[in-house]
């Protein structure tokens, strides 16, 4: 949506596989091609939408990107850096600069935790201000985020589930990412919430420029936030391009499959 | 056309400990409900978290826990279903009223085969032989549209997949032919592609067997695409019931017109979606609640 700003690449993903052995006695164990010679970029400041079925390795693929899990081969190239082999600061520094969202809020915060401290530990951990500015920023990024700064002592179980989200959010924007992936982050929500989360993403690009890799089942949501979005059918990406081009004239069957899956909002005439 | 299932003025409150504290009373569950579904149609019920939609269609089967007071009337085919004693809530249940819920692995047995516990079913409401009762489930199974039926009868459940194991509890829903089908979240588990074939399959069921069908869903897709009438749920409450049609195109209630904007699909893209006013914030009222009970 920042159309301004000539884009640049953020990342590229190229050639990017992971397999996995798939569990069952061992005559009947074979590996399964989770992200099958993948290949993709991500402009700075701009969102790409990650579409796909249970199964179709969107996850694993934002995990690789994440270096969460390491993939079989292929590389992941954030901002001219070679992402596999990192160790040490740069590791550090590449984890600062892309932080991820999770769809379950309920189980990515620590329930012992006061929310406000699980927003705090990434900027103690990478040792971002002194600890009062930490104070003082954590009650901005609450307020950034739409959450009342008085609920930093609360802990998890007493937020609603559009809170925690928040809080989850307030927490990867603690460390000034360029990139957020963020998988499936308002499949848990109610729609009324789901309305407002979307809304932030939005805001969040527009205001910081963050990039974003938005992964969803859900058609309707990606094409609502995405730039660019790619089509993921069994570990493949099987179309890619601008998000109205893709809607409008898909050219992989799979992708007008999916398209004609999605119940429309207007019931057809009876 | 007659009504298979009517409402009338149906309360469900959940007792918590006796409000001798002084703490001000649990706001009900159900707030008075009254509708009626006609014979043969598929009436959605669409409502966010909390709204009561689920603890609407438990209450047809008795299935609320024992702390719930249901008031009012639940009438199944002219007859009171509210004070059923146990004996005569199994007889119709799977018989003449039939229930499928979200999550078709959580309602079936790990450890037997998917065609057995079809075949239970049959059994468990007529008499018929093992082998005739065998050959019902796997019809049964090839209705729903299971591919080579015979062949998977002997299936345990963890061997198909999500969409296949829901069509195996529509089968078994079905075995005695039901006039009336409670189907609560029934693909909201399932992908887009294979949610569309369960749909597909609910509307045959109505047009091959007359089926009535109620559907509780909190998908607004969901329900333009296979429902006939629907009714829109909020804090217990149901705020309007309109034809498919009418609820798209012309909404009532103010609630129904913001739920319906804070639709991502069919918004412009990348514009900023209309949040849902303060006075119908699903989270705001879960709070409210909270602090009330607490």
């Amino acid at each position: 949506m920042s159309d301004i700003v000539p884009a640049t690449t953020l990342l590229r993903v190229e050639g990017l596989n992971k397999t996995y052995q798939a569990g069952g006695p061992p005559w009947r164990r074979r590996r399964v091609h989770a992200v099958d010679n993948v290949s993709l970029t991500v402009a700075r400041g701009r969102t790409l939408g990650l579409v796909g079925e249970s199964g179709s390795g969107k996850s694993t693929l934002g995990r690789c990107i994440l270096g969460l899990i390491s993939p079989d081969s292929g590389q992941v190239v954030f901002d001219g850096v070679e992402v596999q082999g990192l160790s040490g600061k740069a590791l550090s520094s590449f984890r600062r600069r892309v932080q991820p969202v999770f769809q379950d809020p309920y189980s990515s915060l620590d329930p012992r935790w006061p929310v406000g401290r699980s927003v705090r530990e990434s900027l103690d951990s990478y040792r971002i201000g002194t600890p009062a500015d930490r104070e003082r920023r954590v009650l901005d990024l609450f307020d950034r985020v739409g959450l009342n700064p008085n609920l930093v002592n609360r802990l998890p179980t007493h937020l609603s589930g559009g809170q925690r989200q928040r809080v989850g959010i307030a927490a990867a924007l603690a460390s000034d990412p360029e990139l957020i992936i963020a998988d499936e982050p308002v499949s848990a929500l109610d729609l009324s919430v789901q309305a407002q989360i979307l809304n932030l993403f939005m805001d969040l690009q527009q205001d910081l420029g963050v990039a974003s890799i938005f992964i969803s089942h859900d058609l309707g949501v990606v094409e609502h936030i995405s730039d660019e979005i790619a089509v993921l059918y069994h570990g493949v990406v099987v179309e890619t391009g601008d998000v109205e081009q893709v809607m409008k004239r898909p050219v992989h069957p799979y992708t007008s499959r999916l398209l004609a899956a999605i119940p429309s909002s207007t019931p057809p005439r009876r | 056309m007659t009504g298979v299932l009517s409402f009338t003025d149906v309360a469900v409150r959940f007792a918590s400990t006796e409000t001798s504290t002084g703490a001000p009373p649990v706001p009900p569950a159900v707030d008075s409900v009254s509708f009626t579904i006609n014979r043969g149609e598929i009436f959605g019920i669409v409502g966010e978290s909390g709204s009561g939609k689920s603890t609407l269609a438990n209450s047809v089967m008795g299935l609320l826990p024992r702390s719930a007071q249901v008031t009012g009337s639940i009438r199944v085919n002219d007859r009171e279903v509210i004070g059923l004693d146990d004996d005569q809530l199994r007889s119709m249940r799977g018989d003449e009223v039939s229930m499928i819920f979200q999550d078709a692995s959580a309602s079936l047995d790990p450890t037997w085969s998917v065609g057995d516990q079809i075949a239970e079913t049959i059994r468990a409401h007529r008499t018929i032989s093992r082998r005739g009762a065998r050959a019902k489930a796997i019809s049964l199974m090839t209705e729903v549209g299971i591919a080579d039926a015979a062949s998977r009868y002997s299936d345990a459940p963890h061997r198909l997949s999500g969409g296949m194991r829901q069509r195996i509890m529509i089968a078994a829903a079905l075995a005695n032919n039901p006039q009336l089908l409670i189907a609560d979240e029934p693909t909201t588990a399932l992908d887009v592609t294979i949610q569309a074939q369960v749909l597909a399959l609910i509307g045959e069921l109505r047009k091959n067997h007359g089926t009535t069908v109620l559907l509780i869903t909190h998908d607004l897709g969901v329900v333009a695409q296979v429902c006939d009438r629907v009714g829109v749920m909020y804090g217990g409450k149901l705020l309007e019931v309109a034809a498919a049609e009418d609820l798209f195109a012309n909404p009532q209630h103010a609630y129904t017109r913001a739920l319906l904007a804070a639709s991502p699909s069919g918004a412009p893209r990348g514009s900023r979606l209309p949040v849902i006013p303060a006075a119908w914030n699903i989270e705001d009222l879960q709070r409210l609640r909270q602090e009330g009970t607490e």
